[in-house]
């Protein structure tokens, strides 16, 4: 049996404490009004040495297009001018897509309307202005919180997912593992409940990263309303209540079958999780396609792509794997899994390594189509991330395609701990940063940076996911003893 | 490579009371022994079907490819749905030998010879459809990117049907040498059992003077690998190619993100569907049904039923974010394929490839050899009409009600198509009956492991030669 060390104990402890100070300090600092808004503005501007701002922003090199229907971005009047010589002519369906993509929910049609009054609609648009950095400012904290709830939350599935699988396929070489993968799938449960509790929250409106969730955002967007029926708070939670309810009774069922097994005679709990397992596989591939519209492609509520489904997939999935050969190497080193040997080793590094290339051929597919066909609905989300997110966006293909196949793809270093450790971690950054790149644009738009909020967040899930996961691993033996493949996996050589 | 210890509850792969030297003599006798009569029917039938199919391309060079009904609205249609169908076909050989290989599934060595024969077999087939839509095929080198004294003639290096040009031309040739170089053992037992100095010279040239030393094997086994790693992205490059040919336009139906993978995985789909087809039929008439189980069968279903419905989530994602694009072009696009005047072609498409694989969740379904067989004709009558249901009717509603217009195929289109499929089965019968059509080396790695006879023999010694506390014999 394993036990969970004083040591370990205390730093996923301490980085808890950490975590929920830098995300106080994030919730505190945040702007509470116009005037802060106002304040931050000015010192901005001031340090770039009084120019407008327009060319300080990255946004002043957009598209004819991006510049003209832009409203107000970084607080120049002269592009908002431009809007409303532009409006009344444009093509209102462009305009919209445009328009919301950047992150601006206003109301197009009062724009129209205040454009007969010049100097009036200036000073609205200036308020409007600030109002909606307010927005972006006061989201971002929450974003920080919601965007590492999901990444560890997700992670927790992903390593259940292939979990599941390994019981499907009756794979002969993981076996040995199996006790470590349902020990990271026991975040779920922690982890499903805050995700919940973040999307309450959006619901009640605590917070706006969901700008579909506004009443009044929706009453002026014709987009939205055609949405509605599939975009409202109530069923929106009741489609999250039902997905994590099935995946946590999944775990849970998988789990107590695994433990009975241990002391069974015949394979009666084995069969039973072989047939859960397919189960399960079928309700997850259409719940975590519906999962990934709801709580990720949903914040950029006019843009859409049937392929994210399967491309947030295999961002989880391949953090969950890596998940798994981390902590598998942690605790052989300190001892324990004796059955455990290279070859596993390999085989995790292989999945890795293949995930990740997986993952890029997603990655690629889907930015290479939109590119291509150049669609303006479409390729607006690809624009605003190069423009505003250029560094992680890019910083994150060279973390999650580049270096994994560069290091991986030599057979002995899949075998050597601190290369599989040290890729490990480029990986997981990687898909942080992945997930980061999904949400923030949408909520916080060019005012992101990474500061306390994220930081803070990630100590905090990190040390709640230490804390879960290896609590659970002292709750079981951590060989599935009675499992009839446990001999080809302790034998497994590769 | 694979581990030499297997847990009893595995159903063993090789039925019977087989030695080694069963195993060469079963997969030799097709070989060495006279075709029967019911081989030369269906070789006959399928010669016809052939020459048929040469007399209608021969009246579309020489007259044009107005002959065929493609119209100005739907500029394609059978040329590109039976060209994307084989090619999809193609792709189970190459799952089987390069993925499945990756992941040490031992029960691939019974099927791979026959499934990458068939994909060779396919991507030719695939191949004629885009040459003799040039309608001067004696240029088709021009898609290549030659430097050339005809002026300024290259290539378009932004067109995806260029791009299509370098994968499928990859795809064959790393297919082909992957084939061949498993085949190298196999043909060298050939020519070691050939009697007529005939046989014997051709079955030395072709197994390229296999001595069988242990470098020989050692060299084998790290090529396979190392074929198997190179083969494992083009599984999914060439399809992803293919779907490019559609998903990069602005046609609503054909641009939309999910085609890459979903074309992959409906690749597979019909792949394994037509590896089923075939290879229930060989079994029996090759007499091969101690090596081609019912174990392999009830995967290869399995294989399909996953497959099919990632094809349906796929579909029903298509559907659900038309709704939710709120793109009235996209939404009518799907609208109008599913209750347009291709409705019929739609409701197809549905049935054979979303309902149809969800019955192998049975298991005495997808262990019945009828009930695959059927099943494995119908994925491939519903992955055809996919490919229609993609094409047809996203193109022959276009952005303007007055070019609206049907498709109607001439007797060149069904001609053409129905020759390819002739000449596939002319090539997979030649084959059947000159190649070892089992990976005879291959399976002799596993017989200790996972044959019957052998497991029999563990069983009653206890011969695991681990110790094993827990078994329940």
């Amino acid at each position: 049996m394993y036990t969970f060390s004083s040591r370990l104990k205390t730093f996923s402890l301490v980085l808890i404490v950490l975590g929920i100070l830098g995300i106080g300090y994030s919730f505190l600092t945040a702007p509470k009004t116009i005037e802060d808004v106002e304040k931050i503005l000015k010192e901005e501007e001031a340090a770039h040495g009084g120019h407008h701002g327009a060319a300080a922003h990255p946004d002043a090199e957009a598209t004819v297009h991006d510049a003209e229907l832009t409203p107000g971005e970084g607080g120049h009047q002269h592009t908002t001018q431009e809007l409303h010589e532009t409006v009344p002519q444009g093509d209102h369906a462009v305009e919209h897509a445009i328009h919301d993509d950047r992150g601006h929910m206003e109301n197009l049609e009062k724009h129209v309307t205040a454009s007969h009054d010049a100097e009036a609609a200036h000073a609205d648009e200036h308020h409007e202005h600030l109002e909606h950095v307010l927005h972006q400012l006061q989201n971002k904290p929450w974003s920080a919180v919601y965007v590492a709830a999901l990444f560890f939350m997700l992670l927790s599935l992903g390593a259940l997912a292939f979990y599941a699988i390994q019981n499907a396929a009756q794979a002969g070489w993981s076996p040995v593992l199996f006790r470590v993968m349902e020990a990271i799938s026991a975040y779920l449960i922690p982890g499903s409940v805050i995700v919940f509790v973040l999307l309450v929250f959006g619901v009640l409106h605590f917070h706006h990263i969901f700008i579909w969730m506004d009443e009044e955002v929706v009453a002026n967007d014709h987009l939205l309303q055609g949405k509605t029926g599939y975009l409202n708070g109530p069923f929106f939670l009741i489609r999250a209540a039902l997905f994590m309810g099935g995946w946590i009774l999944y775990r849970q069922y998988a789990r107590k079958n695994s433990l009975l097994q241990d002391d069974a005679t015949d394979n009666t709990y084995y069969k039973k999780n072989f047939k859960a397992s397919a189960g399960f596989l079928v309700f997850f591939i259409v719940t975590e396609s519906i999962m990934s519209w709801d709580w990720i492609m949903s914040v950029d509520p006019h843009w859409y792509s049937t392929l994210f489904g399967w491309y947030v997939f295999a961002s989880f999935f391949v953090s969950g794997i890596t998940a798994i050969a981390m902590i598998t190497l942690y605790l052989k080193a300190k001892g324990y899994l004796e059955y455990v040997n290279t070859s596993h080793i390999h085989d995790l590094a292989k999945f890795m390594f293949g995930i990740s290339v997986f993952w890029t051929y997603l990655w690629f597919s889907q930015f290479m189509l939109m590119w291509y066909a150049n669609i303006p609905e479409e390729v607006t989300y690809y624009v605003t991330r190069i423009e505003e997110y250029n560094l992680p966006f890019f910083g994150m293909v060279a973390m999650n395609f580049v270096f994994p196949v560069l290091i991986l793809i030599n057979t002995d270093f899949k075998r050597l701990s601190w290369i599989v450790v040290m890729a490990g971690i480029i990986i997981l950054c990687g898909h942080y940063l992945d997930f980061y790149n999904m949400i923030m644009p949408a909520t916080v738009g060019d005012r992101w940076f990474i500061g306390a909020g994220e930081i803070g967040a990630i100590l905090l899930f990190l040390g709640l996911f230490i804390f879960v996961v290896f609590t659970a691993l002292t709750k079981a033996p951590l060989l599935a003893k009675r499992n009839p493949l446990m001999e080809e996996s302790k034998h497994f050589h590769y | 490579m694979s581990s030499h210890y297997e847990a009893p509850i595995r159903k063993p792969l090789i039925i019977g009371d087989k030695n080694y030297h069963d195993v060469t003599v079963d997969v030799a006798r097709p070989v060495e022994g006279r075709a029967n009569k019911q081989w030369w029917i269906a070789f006959s039938i399928a010669l016809a079907a052939f020459l048929w199919g040469v007399g209608c391309v021969a009246y579309t060079v020489g007259t044009g490819i107005g002959t065929w009904g493609s119209n100005k609205t739907i500029g394609w249609a059978w040329d590109i749905t039976n060209f994307v169908w084989w090619v999809g076909i193609g792709h189970a050989g190459t799952l089987i030998s390069a993925v499945l290989l990756l992941f040490r599934q031992k029960w691939r060595m019974a099927i791979n010879r026959s499934a990458e024969a068939m994909t060779i077999f396919s991507v030719i087939q695939a191949a004629m459809f885009p040459v003799f839509h040039m309608g001067r095929p004696w240029l088709a080198y021009w898609v290549m990117p030659i430097p050339n004294q005809f002026g300024s003639l290259w290539v378009n290096f932004n067109s995806p049907l260029l791009w299509d040009v370098f994968a499928i031309s990859t795809y064959l040739s790393v297919s082909l040498v992957f084939w061949w170089t498993g085949l190298l053992p196999d043909f060298a037992m050939l020519r070691d059992r050939a009697i007529t100095p005939f046989t014997k010279r051709i079955y030395s040239t072709l197994s390229f003077g296999w001595s069988g030393r242990a470098k020989d094997w050692q060299r084998f086994e790290e090529v396979s690998l190392v074929l198997a790693g190179l083969a494992t992205p083009l599984v999914l490059s060439v399809h992803t190619i293919v779907s490019f040919d559609f998903a990069t336009s602005v046609i609503p139906g054909w641009h939309t993100t999910i085609l890459p993978p979903y074309f992959v995985a409906g690749a597979i789909f019909s792949g394994f569907a037509m590896v089923n087809t075939l290879l229930i039929i060989m079994r029996k008439v090759s007499n091969l049904e101690a090596y081609i189980t019912i174990q392999h069968i009830e995967l290869m279903n399995i294989i399909i039923m996953i497959t099919g419905s990632i094809v349906g989530i796929a579909y029903i994602t298509e559907l659900f974010i038309a709704w939710y694009s709120g793109v009235e072009y996209e939404q009518y696009a799907f609208l109008n394929r599913a209750t347009g005047p291709y409705w019929w072609s739609y409701l197809l498409m549905m049935t054979c490839n979303v309902v149809s694989p969800q019955v192998m969740w049975v298991k005495k379904i997808r262990t019945s050899i009828m009930a695959s067989f059927i099943i494995s004709i119908v994925v491939n009558i519903g992955m055809w009409f996919e490919r229609f249901v993609i094409i047809v009717t996203s193109l022959h509603r276009d952005y303007l009600p007055s070019s609206w217009t049907m498709f109607q195929p001439t007797f060149v289109d069904a001609g053409f198509y129905i020759g390819t499929i002739g000449f596939f089965f002319v090539l997979f019968l030649l084959y059947s009956r000159s190649f070892p059509v089992i990976a005879q080396a291959e399976v002799k790695s596993i017989m200790k492991t996972s044959s019957e006879k052998y497991k029999k023999l563990h069983e009653q010694h206890g011969h695991d030669n681990h110790s094993h506390s827990e078994h329940n014999h």
